[in-house]
């Protein structure tokens, strides 16, 4: 075991874990943070993506103890003061989710991508979006909005 | 999918590190995790210990000096594809790994230190020129990239060795890297990799290198020795890059494609990626 310490949504937590214990796995069982999602578990689809130290990062692919003193936002922790961040209402606004399984993912790496980058191209947004499946919708409504809410500057 | 067990140590500097390895027998190292935890989770890996580098900072970040550029070896793919005074093959090749969030964690060293056959960097820094440098026990060396990638995922670093950094000659040439993606995890099915310089019209030096294909990245001798002294116009690096086949021998084939399919897109991406050097030449 080991004993590691961080932020995660603005709140600080120290824990003992296994070594081998997936960052995932500790933001869902140990913190009982479910909204990031295990998809493909095989670091391809993107559903566990969260931000580490202000970058997305796949939580499946990441080890809690190399998280050790990480400043970690999930999706929890998007929302302010009850409101919906940006990209949320965009997803909301533009249906950008039929099943909602990639979608905490998905708006966690549009989120990053979009940041000071308000004029960003369809083509840009299909392209930073590259780790990110999506089953259900075809994606049209995910870039529809993600356009929406770099206009918004989120 | 869980990793088997493993204990795990950070060093915080390179004597750290190499203090740690001494004392832990079978143990890895760990940078960015992007081909280790994978690995480790499918259990094509079982080390009984980590030493996890991630954070060492002497080996993060580009220098430059005069004409050359230095790559720390834990620099993240992502910073690589910013960073504005690299050859373009180099930024571009950086850029197209896997997706965001891999070029996030992904380093530089890792990529090279694994040469995994359908990674895009070996082939990138063959191409450039590159040299390797390496640290062990017994001091410092450096190896030229021509000599660094031996066979699949296999190279000349030592097991008590760590890569510190990677030089990168910096020199005006035309450089582009031109690559068939896999659609699903976005590594190379084929990856071309050109350094090209033109005076007078003419092609005075060429280095083109090949990924993706052979079990290691390799130089294309044929392809570079029919550029060499010619104008670069479509017919003639299109009648060069039809040599390649004489440069490939031992070509893979896999579940994401054939033998003969990576044969027939081989001098497809060998024109592109001269091609567009040859334009970023002038
Ligand atoms: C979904 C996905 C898509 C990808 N797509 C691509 C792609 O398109 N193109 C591409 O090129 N790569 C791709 N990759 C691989 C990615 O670039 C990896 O990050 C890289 O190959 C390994 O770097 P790392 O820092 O993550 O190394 P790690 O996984 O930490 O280590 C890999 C190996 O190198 C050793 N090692 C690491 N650093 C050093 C060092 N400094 N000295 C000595 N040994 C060292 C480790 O011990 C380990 O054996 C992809 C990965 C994923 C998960
Ligand atoms: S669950 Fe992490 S990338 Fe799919
Ligand atoms: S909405 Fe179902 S996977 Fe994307």
């Amino acid at each position: 075991m080991q004993s590691i310490t961080l932020t995660v949504n603005g709140k600080s937590y120290t824990r003992d874990v296994e070594p081998r214990m997936l960052l995932v796995d500790f933001i869902r069982n140990a913190l009982g943070l479910t909204g990031t999602n295990i998809a493909c578990d095989t670091s391809q689809c993107g559903a566990c993506t969260i931000h580490m130290d202000g970058m997305a990062v796949k939580s499946c692919t990441v080890l809690a103890v190399q998280a050790d003193g990480a400043d970690i936002t999930t999706i929890e922790g998007l929302a302010t003061n009850g409101h919906l961040h940006p990209m949320q209402q965009a997803f909301w606004d533009q249906h950008g989710l039929q099943c909602g399984y990639c979608t905490p993912g998905m708006i966690m790496a549009a989120a990053k991508l979009v940041e000071n980058n308000p004029g960003i191209t369809e083509a840009e947004i299909r392209h930073g979006l590259e780790g990110n499946l999506c089953r259900c919708t075809g994606y049209q409504n995910i870039v529809k909005a993600v356009a929406q809410a770099a206009a918004a500057g989120s | 999918m869980y990793p088997p067990k493993f204990d795990y140590y950070r060093a915080n500097s390179i004597d750290e590190a190499f203090a740690l390895m001494g004392q832990l027998g079978d143990a890895k190292l760990l940078a960015g995790g992007h081909s280790l935890i994978p690995a480790l989770k499918l259990r094509l890996a079982a080390p009984s210990a980590l030493i996890d580098i991630g954070r060492i900072g002497e080996l993060k970040g580009i220098s430059r000096n005069g004409s050359t550029a230095t790559i720390g070896a834990l620099t993240t793919h992502a910073t690589v594809a910013a960073a504005s005074d690299l050859p373009a093959a180099l930024t571009e090749a950086a850029g197209w790994i896997g997706d965001p969030q891999v070029r996030n964690r992904g380093t530089v060293g890792g990529n090279i230190a694994h040469a995994d056959p359908a990674s895009d960097l070996p082939t990138v820094l063959t191409a450039l020129g590159a040299t390797m440098n390496m640290r062990g026990l017994n001091g410092a060396r450096s190896v030229s990239a021509d000599d660094f990638f031996i066979d699949l995922f296999m190279t000349a670093l030592g097991e008590d060795e760590i890569l510190t950094s990677v030089d990168v000659p910096v020199d005006g040439a035309g450089t582009a890297y031109a690559k068939l993606f896999n659609p699903a995890s976005r590594y190379a099915i084929v990856g071309v990799a050109a350094k090209v310089s033109v005076s007078g019209g003419q092609c005075t030096s060429a280095r083109v290198a090949l990924g993706g294909l052979t079990p290691s990245a390799v130089r294309a001798p044929s392809v570079e020795a029919a550029l060499v002294g010619k104008a670069l116009t479509a017919d003639n690096i299109a009648a060069a890059a039809a040599q390649v086949g004489g440069d490939l021998d031992d070509v893979m084939g896999d579940i994401h494609a054939s033998e003969e399919y990576r044969r027939a897109m081989a001098p497809i991406y060998v024109q592109r990626a001269v091609s567009k050097a040859a334009e970023r030449a002038g």
